[in-house]
């Protein structure tokens, strides 16, 4: 398959696993954050970490959108929903996550009317389609989805459809690499950066995280060649003593970003104050809300939303392992209480949740390989 | 003794049945092992395979049953009418049994246009004489509008067993072999993008087919030699290989680059964030086969109509026990377990 296979050549990759060895400073350990879900998946989903020194550690991030969206959210965004002549569409990323009541598919079961959607544009269509009934599109991501949903609301306004709204969950990476810097249990050394989002918002708005927080970051993509080149990067910018911004993705990431789709951005979001992120707690202009000029198109602005907060269960310790301070099988509840069919924390639900990505991909393969790979 | 203190523990804890149960992954497996399997067969622990093995005035007879509910009715490749009848076939010929005689009960929706109806009888019969099985008889009901999904069809069929073989979870060995029959998730894909809701197209077609002759071509090259079959259905081949691992506690090591994915499904796969092993498939079977006589069963299922894409695709060994591992080209790896629910696919 064309662009796929050439960065999983095995020759190619064996080279850049010698080359990240010849690299990292035997006398030194290297911490480095994939900020984004994606990539977190792929370094499980390819087993990169068996191809790494012991010493070249990998952090996982806060880029996994379904995974920061605290459960407070979901319960408001379900309980609209709930209403008779309401549909609810979503991503099929957000289906299994659960809220108090329990999740969009549980919902489901029990009669609500819950639609997977592929994208913002199929649940106008099911507005279209459905003039009897209002369509709530429950929109999540980071500025790699949040264009889609733009452009959706401008379309939804031109055409003056009545039975369309957003509940907008919406969220800016930048705001969130800055919380992780400045947790003072953090140490880390450089940062892989997130290819789709680098996409829209083009990689200047790294530049504070190398020439004021002093650590390098490399754009990276999502194959395994990508991600073990952007390490190479990386590690090459530690030896160098530099600290820069650098875009190995250049076959998808303009260094401006997409003009256009920031465009569309700026025309329907404004920053909320303040947003609440699971794990990380409130974070100032870290969230998108919808301007007043599409109110009518924004659920939260439509219709009255209880505003429900839910406090994670105190065992889970969610926080710590989006933080990166605790690795996902250090927490008390993970493979116990919490696992991928009954999950208690969002990291558990997302393929793209480290806990999930561990637990599908790792859990217990170090026990259960030992002796497997002489074979 | 009362009946009430010999009633065995149910140790399905959910409350309510949800889409997962019947996706054929581990949702399914804990409604049938921890609510059907103790009411309904007590205490027997024998692992739950494709096909009960009974014995009629000595004869040994395999039996089963399945239901078929999917929607579009028609998707490239194939029909309800030919899941219907192929798939029971197949669950008979991977639990060692060629298929003899198949009834068929219909539940219909009031309003299903008979030309609809006559088209999927039309494909039962033709797949039927395909597959060389009689269909012997049959029940109709039919619900309001609205209450169905156009039409589902439950097969059972019974089979009798195929001579000189002895297959079971139990019997698996490390140092085995795991082959199978051609590329996986053809069906899974075809049936998604049937769909029309992804806006996607691919030139690719459902795998349905009886599986019976390449099963029948296997047995005869490697006998006793054939420990286990399984067709990957609902929940693909990791859900499958995973109950194998969990049966014989063995460990499963799959080789990446042998397993054998169409461009179209891989694609499809890398887009929607879905693992092609946990595709379903309506015309493979997996089979574990001896050491030994691993290569001759091999050549011999090649050398079959239609197995001309089998391959090798892994072993038995120890360790990871009870789990299945995938290794990479490159010398990384990666658990793959069980499908948990549907599969969805990941936008954000």
């Amino acid at each position: 398959m064309k662009f796929v296979d050439e960065f999983r050549a095995p020759e190619l990759i064996t080279k850049a696993g010698e080359e990240i060895r010849r690299l990292a400073d035997r006398n030194r350990h290297y911490r480095i954050m994939e900020v984004c879900g994606g990539h977190t998946h792929a370094i499980y989903r390819f087993g990169l970490k068996d191809l790494l020194p012991d010493n070249v550690e990998l952090i996982h991030g806060p880029g996994c959108p379904v995974c920061v969206l605290p459960m407070g959210r979901i319960d408001d965004g379900l309980s609209l929903a709930a209403q008779p002549d309401f549909i609810f569409a979503a991503f099929g990323d957000m289906m299994r996550v659960p809220g108090t009541h329990g999740s969009p598919l549980e919902y489901k079961a029990r009669g609500m009317d819950v639609r997977i959607v592929y994208s913002p544009a199929d649940a106008l269509k099911l507005a279209r389609n459905h003039p009897e009934k209002h369509v709530i599109f429950f929109a999540i991501g980071f500025e790699t989805t949040a264009p889609s949903t733009a452009l959706t609301l401008v379309r939804a306004k031109a055409e003056g459809l009545s039975n369309f709204s957003v509940f907008c969950n919406h969220v800016t990476i930048i705001p969130a690499i800055r919380a992780i810097l400045d947790s003072p249990d953090m140490r880390l050394d450089g940062f892989v950066g997130p290819g789709h989002v680098s996409t829209v918002i083009g990689c200047r708005p790294y530049d504070w995280i190398a020439k004021d927080a002093g650590k390098p970051v490399v754009v990276s993509g999502f194959e395994p060649l990508d991600i073990l080149q952007s390490i190479v990067m990386l590690l090459r910018q530690l030896r160098n003593g530099e600290t820069k911004v650098e875009n190995q993705y250049k076959r998808v990431v303009p260094w401006e970003g997409n003009s256009a789709a920031l465009r569309a951005m700026a025309e329907t979001f404004e920053l909320r104050p303040y947003f609440e992120w699971r794990g990380l707690g409130f974070i100032s202009q870290s969230a998108l809300k919808i301007r007043s000029s599409y109110a009518q198109w924004d659920s939260e602005q439509r219709f009255s939303v209880p505003g429900i907060r839910v406090t994670d269960p105190k065992a889970a310790q969610c926080g710590e392992v989006l933080k990166g301070v605790l690795k996902p099988a250090q927490c008390k509840l993970f493979g116990r209480e919490c696992t991928p069919e009954q999950p208690v924390g969002a990291l558990m639900v997302s393929s793209e949740g480290s806990c999930a990505a561990y637990y599908n991909y790792e859990h217990s393969k170090t026990v259960r390989i030992a002796g497997a790979a002489s074979n | 003794m009362s009946i009430a203190t010999l009633a065995p523990k149910i140790r399905f804890r959910e409350t309510q049945i949800e889409m997962a149960h019947g996706a054929g992954g581990k949702a399914s497996r804990r409604l049938v092992e921890g609510l059907f399997a103790p009411i309904l067969f007590g205490s027997s622990t024998e692992p739950l395979g494709d096909a009960a093995h009974i014995q009629i005035n000595g004869t040994p007879i395999a039996m089963t049953t399945d239901s078929f509910v999917v929607k579009p009715l028609r998707f490239p490749g194939g029909s309800i009418g030919e899941l219907a009848i192929n798939g029971t076939v197949n669950d008979l010929a991977v639990s060692g049994a060629r298929a003899e005689a198949i009834v068929v009960t219909f539940v219909l929706e009031a309003g299903l246009p008979t030309e609809i109806l006559e088209a999927e009888v039309r494909a039962m019969a033709r797949a039927a004489e395909t597959a060389g099985v009689r269909i012997a008889g049959g029940d109709t009901k039919v619900v309001e509008h609205g209450k169905a999904d156009n039409m589902y069809v439950t097969t059972t069929g019974i089979g009798r067993l195929l001579s000189g073989v002895d297959i079971s979870a139990q019997s698996v060995r490390p140092g085995d072999k795991v082959l199978l029959s051609g590329p996986i998730g053809d069906h899974g894909i075809t049936i998604l993008l049937a769909r029309g809701d992804l806006e996607m197209e691919a030139d690719l077609r459902s795998d349905t087919r009886s599986v019976l002759p390449l099963v029948e071509a296997l047995v005869n090259a490697a006998g006793t030699g054939v420990r286990w079959m399984r067709d990957p259905t609902r929940g693909g081949a990791a859900t499958s290989l995973n109950e194998l691992a969990r049966d014989c506690g063995h460990g499963i090591v799959l080789f990446e680059e042998k397993l054998p994915v169409r461009d179209s499904v891989r694609g499809a796969c890398e887009l929607l964030g879905l693992d092609p092993l946990h595709i379903a498939n309506e015309g493979q079977f997996l089979a574990v086969v001896s050491a030994e006589l691993a290569e001759s069963a091999l050549r011999a299922l090649r050398a079959a109509p239609g197995g001309e894409e089998a391959v090798m695709i892994g072993e038995i060994r120890e360790r990871p026990a009870g789990a299945v591992l995938v290794t990479t080209l490159y010398g990384g790896s990666r658990l793959v377990d069980m499908l948990v629910g549907d599969p969805l696919p990941r936008i954000c």
